[in-house]
């Protein structure tokens, strides 16, 4: 039966990934809306001055977008994939030359009465020159450097965007891994990536004393259930050394290389401080709207929290709180299955399409979306440390939803091909 | 390999159910199994504000008003929400310069950026209708009412008591007070606190995280409406108050006038005093510790209540009457007098000497009479063993009197006086003593001290023929003729009624010939009794102790000047003038009402 539909020239654009974009689409401007309107100063839904009317401005492009994208050749994008990576590169070098500044970060340039976020499309741009380099590389014979040099796609962007100074976009691109694993990296590199990151939390939840300690036990016990090993020996003892380097290169990264406010927002997730009308403010008011949902929720515009700019950048990182609050358990529960299936779908329809290219830009992009619903909704919970990133299709701003449209229609496009 | 990878696949996406299903869970928890949140979004979102009512008022027995409310207003400022503003503009509506005005900002930024905090306090109210007008003008500022006590007259401080913001104990044990809550300190404001503070309101708002207003929350359901605070009608006579402060102008002391039928205050004065309206308002603070530091004056000091004297001759009067109850005295009965009492070497004196009955006792204000007479009543061998025994009955009557104990009435602050009990005089004198060694206070010296208050009470208990009802402030609650029957208890003295008849016809007697003829009022019969309480610090007080008309008793009157001398000088015209006033509405003897207002004894 899959065969049958395979051999289809077209079996048309998937329609469930559409109706789920439609959906996400819509709520997003309801929470907008609901987290923006003041009965007193409501004209009408197309007011412009406010940010649901400008929302509407971004969604009907986005349509436009979108069936533009369907109306290309789907060719294009696997064959001008660079271009298309290197134009967002080049966009991104200008933002740090001629870029505007908000709260904090270069990353947005100025076109008209618009500021556009490049980095929000770059995220694209490279997964489509990843599947692209991916593709071609497997049928070269050099597959040791095909990693190295996938690594660098990757890697040339989030410089950029650290440069930036924006590391919730940098971080987004650490999702390709989930596209790595896929494509056969080794699955132990994984497990050290793992390792790695609890070392990071223990170093910096206890200190490098206990953290040093900890290691040298698990040593002690990895040799004495296989002493007679001298070879393992050996590499146990050099992995012991490079994990106490590393516990050595945390805490001088924490204490010289992060930003008071990244360390507060790390502290802050790992509970070690609290200090709600202060550094914990956002997270707290955050979790006070959530939580005040209840299982049900208040109603739509009911709510009292993600009204009147209690929790702050509601409209943008912070839209879930306005969905948790009016909508409850109930909605909560909607939203993040919604997620789960337009990712899990895009992974199916990835593995079932006969070009590469697609599953590699599919996994690609499902990785994307999927950091950044994780990583948001992660830190509205207080799961994660506060990282400003935006709620894909949800989010109320122009750059990250025609990035995100771009990126779902080119797979809908491609899938069809 | 396509098929390995493709089982990874699955792992992919079973890690990622993973995930969100731990998302979910944490998700249910937040909202669904912890209330803490729901909690603090109750505090964060919705603002309960209490509304102040107006405390009660609080009129004469004539409808008079004596405490009033007058609304002010504060200049609030919340800082987050100034923007820039004509900064001279300002200054001038509140006649400040620019410099007190930017500190001013600064205060209140540092205090908060977003909790409103007082700008400029009490503006007059021209200045209020001219900053409402343009207080558009000024975004980040904005006016809140309250109200303050206000007196239309600036009489009876001390009986009307303050009040002040609530302290630390009050908070930790009342719940109903909150910081910088008003409430009575002393006076009827302090006894009548419940009636007097009304019904907090409350309205629940919701505001935004800037604490912006924006409007009330569930349309005002939730919100109680402030219930003003009960009006009382005091006993005092507002004109009998005025003239009684008027009449003791430069004079320090105390006057109690007493319904005494029903136990009410007519008059309580305590001089010096103060203009109650000082302790009010912005000066509030400045003026206190002013009137605290005089230590000359002391016109925060209630004497009226607090202040205890040797009580004197008027002493003498009690005693009287629980010699005649313990049948060591009877109307008939003479005491000859040759000038003094004699104990051992030491001796009593008397400014009259001859022989008198009880009746001419009084009259003459006989010193030998009252101590013998004392001397009987504490050392009757015939009824008690002991003078301890004797003592403690003499003791009893006096307590029954009205001495030695306070009324627990709604003037907070009394003091008990002073008499003493038979352990302290087994003590003074090791057990040896007998009714000689305390004689002294069968006319009033010694160790025996009384307030103004006991005294007025004892004429009370005397015009009463018997017993007294507690003296008190407050008549009527909530409506004028709504009568209080907290004090309508008649109190037995324990003296039958007809041993009053003697003393009483010597008090008419010492008005119409003896020592307090100065205390004739034409067409009155008045029962006076006069006194020099013996001060060891200067010259004697004055006092004077009488009520009127004799046959159907209206008022009694004590009065108390400090260093007054002889109590037919000054004190007895000064209750006459009050008795004149308050008998017949006016005062005809305007010459004698001259010169006591012209006396200075301070």
């Amino acid at each position: 039966m899959f065969i049958e539909n395979r051999q289809k020239v077209s079996k048309g654009f998937d329609p469930l990934l559409i109706v789920i974009y439609i959906i996400l689409v819509v709520v997003g401007w309801m929470a907008v809306f609901s987290s923006c309107y003041d009965p007193v100063s409501f004209v009408n839904i197309f007011d412009i001055g406010t940010a649901y009317g400008k929302q509407l401005i971004w969604i009907g492009t986005s349509v436009l977008i979108a069936i533009g994208i369907l109306l290309i050749d789907a060719r294009i994008y696997q064959n001008y994939s660079y271009h298309i990576y290197i134009f967002f590169l080049v966009l991104m070098l200008l933002v740090l030359i001629v870029g505007t500044e908000i709260s904090g970060a270069k990353a947005w340039i100025k076109v008209g009465g618009f500021s556009i976020q490049p980095s929000e499309f770059m995220k694209m741009a490279t997964a489509l020159a990843l599947a692209k380099f991916l593709n071609e590389g497997k049928t070269s014979s050099e597959k040791r450097n095909i990693w190295l040099l996938s690594f660098l796609i990757i890697l040339i962007p989030i410089l950029i965007v650290f440069l930036q100074r924006d590391t919730g976009s940098a971080l987004v691109f650490f999702s390709f891994i989930i596209l790595f694993y896929r494509e056969g990296m080794s699955g132990r590199l994984f497990l050290y990536g793992a390792f790695a990151i609890f070392i990071f939390i223990f170093t910096l939840y206890f200190n490098e004393i206990y953290a040093i300690a900890l290691l040298i036990f698990i040593f002690i016990v990895t040799t004495l259930i296989s002493r007679t090993d001298k070879k393992k020996l050996i590499k146990n003892a050099f992995l012991l050394g490079l994990s106490i380097a590393f516990v050595f290169l945390v805490n001088i990264a924490y204490n010289h290389v992060f930003q008071p406010h990244q360390k507060q927002r790390i502290e802050s997730m790992l509970g070690k401080t609290s200090d709600p009308k202060g550094a914990d403010f956002n997270l707290n008011q955050s979790k006070i709207a959530i939580g005040s949902g209840g299982f049900f929720g208040k109603g739509y515009l009911n709510g009292t929290q993600t009204k009147f700019d209690f929790v702050p950048e509601q409209s943008t990182d912070f839209i879930f709180c306005s969905i948790g609050e009016e909508w409850g358990f109930i909605g909560s529960f909607v939203i993040l299955s919604l997620y789960l299936a337009l990712i899990i779908r895009i992974i199916l329809l990835s593995e079932r399409h006969r070009n590469p290219f697609v599953r590699y830009y599919g996994y690609g992009i499902a990785g994307i979306i999927f950091f950044h619903f994780i990583i948001n909704i992660g830190m509205t919970i207080g799961l994660l440390p506060i990282i400003g990133i935006p709620l894909p299709f949800i989010s109320y701003g122009g750059s990250s939803l025609w990035a995100f449209t771009s990126m779902l229609f080119i797979f809908i496009k491609l899938n069809d091909s | 390999m396509d098929s390995f990878n493709k089982k990874r696949s699955y792992i992919i996406i079973g890690l990622m159910l993973l995930i969100v299903l731990i998302y979910l869970i944490r998700i249910f928890y937040l909202q669904v199994i912890d209330d803490y949140y729901k909690k603090s979004a109750d505090e964060n979102a919705l603002r309960y504000i209490t509304e102040h009512p107006a405390r009660g008022l609080i009129y004469d027995r004539n409808d008079s008003l004596l405490v009033y409310n007058e609304p002010v207003y504060d200049l609030m400022i919340v800082p987050k929400e100034l923007r820039s503003f004509d900064t001279m503009d300002l200054c001038r509506i509140l006649d400040i310069d620019k410099e007190t005005l930017l500190k001013r900002i600064e205060k209140a930024r540092n205090y908060s950026p977003l909790i409103p905090s007082t700008f400029d306090q009490q503006m007059s109210k021209e200045d209020y209708g001219y900053l409402q007008e343009k207080l558009y003008k000024f975004p980040g500022f904005f006016v809140q009412s309250r109200t303050l006590r206000y007196y239309p007259e600036p009489i009876a401080a001390h009986v009307l008591g303050y009040v002040g913001e609530v302290n630390q104990e009050i908070l930790e044990n009342d719940s109903y007070y909150q910081l910088g809550d008003y409430i009575g300190i002393s006076g009827i404001e302090k006894t009548y606190e419940q009636e007097l503070r009304g019904i907090k309101g409350k309205r629940v708002v919701l505001v935004d995280v800037h604490n912006r207003e924006k409007g009330s929350y569930r349309n005002g359901e939730e919100d109680v409406v402030a219930v003003a605070g009960t009006p009382l009608w005091s006993t005092l006579s507002l004109t009998l108050q005025r003239y009684g402060e008027l009449l003791m102008t430069n004079k320090r002391g105390s006057i109690v006038a007493i319904e005494p039928a029903t136990g009410e205050i007519l008059c309580i004065v305590s001089t010096p005093s103060y203009d109650p309206n000082l302790l009010v308002g912005k000066n509030r603070g400045k003026n206190y510790s002013m009137l605290s530091q005089d230590k000359e004056k002391k016109p925060l000091y209630d004497r009226a209540l607090q202040a205890m004297y040797p009580p004197g001759s008027t002493f003498k009067l009690a005693n009287g009457l629980i010699g005649q109850e313990e049948g060591v005295i009877n109307p008939s009965s003479v005491y000859g007098c040759s000038g003094g009492y004699n104990i051992g070497n030491h001796t009593i004196a008397c400014h009259h000497s001859g022989p008198v009955n009880l009746i001419g006792a009084v009259k003459s204000s006989c010193n030998t009479y009252f101590c013998r007479a004392f001397y009987n009543i504490v050392s009757n061998k015939k009824k008690y063993k002991t003078v301890q025994q004797g003592y403690q009955a003499w003791k009893d009557h006096i307590n029954a009197l009205g001495f030695g104990k306070t009324f627990d009435t709604d003037l907070p602050f009394e003091s008990k006086g002073i008499i003493p009990s038979v352990d302290y005089f087994n003590k003074l004198y090791n057990g040896r003593w007998n009714g000689n060694s305390i004689v002294s206070m069968g006319i009033g010296q010694g160790e025996a001290a009384t307030t103004p208050l006991q005294m007025a009470n004892l004429l009370a208990i005397i015009a009463n023929r018997g017993y007294y009802i507690k003296p008190h402030i407050i008549r009527a609650i909530g409506t004028k003729d709504n009568y209080s029957d907290r004090f309508t208890e008649k109190i037995d003295a324990k003296i039958s009624s007809q041993y009053y008849i003697p003393v009483i016809q010597g008090m008419e007697m010492a008005v119409l010939s003896g020592t307090a003829v100065s205390a004739q009022i034409p067409g009155i019969r008045v029962a006076g009794k006069t006194g020099t309480a013996q001060n060891p610090h200067g010259r004697d007080h004055s006092v004077f102790a009488c009520f009127a008309p004799i046959e159907k008793p209206q008022i009694v009157v004590f009065v108390l000047i400090e260093n007054g001398g002889w109590g037919s000088v000054v004190a007895a015209p000064i209750a006459s003038l009050i008795m004149e006033l308050y008998l017949t509405g006016e005062v005809k003897r305007k010459d004698l009402e001259t010169n006591i207002i012209a006396m200075s004894l301070m």
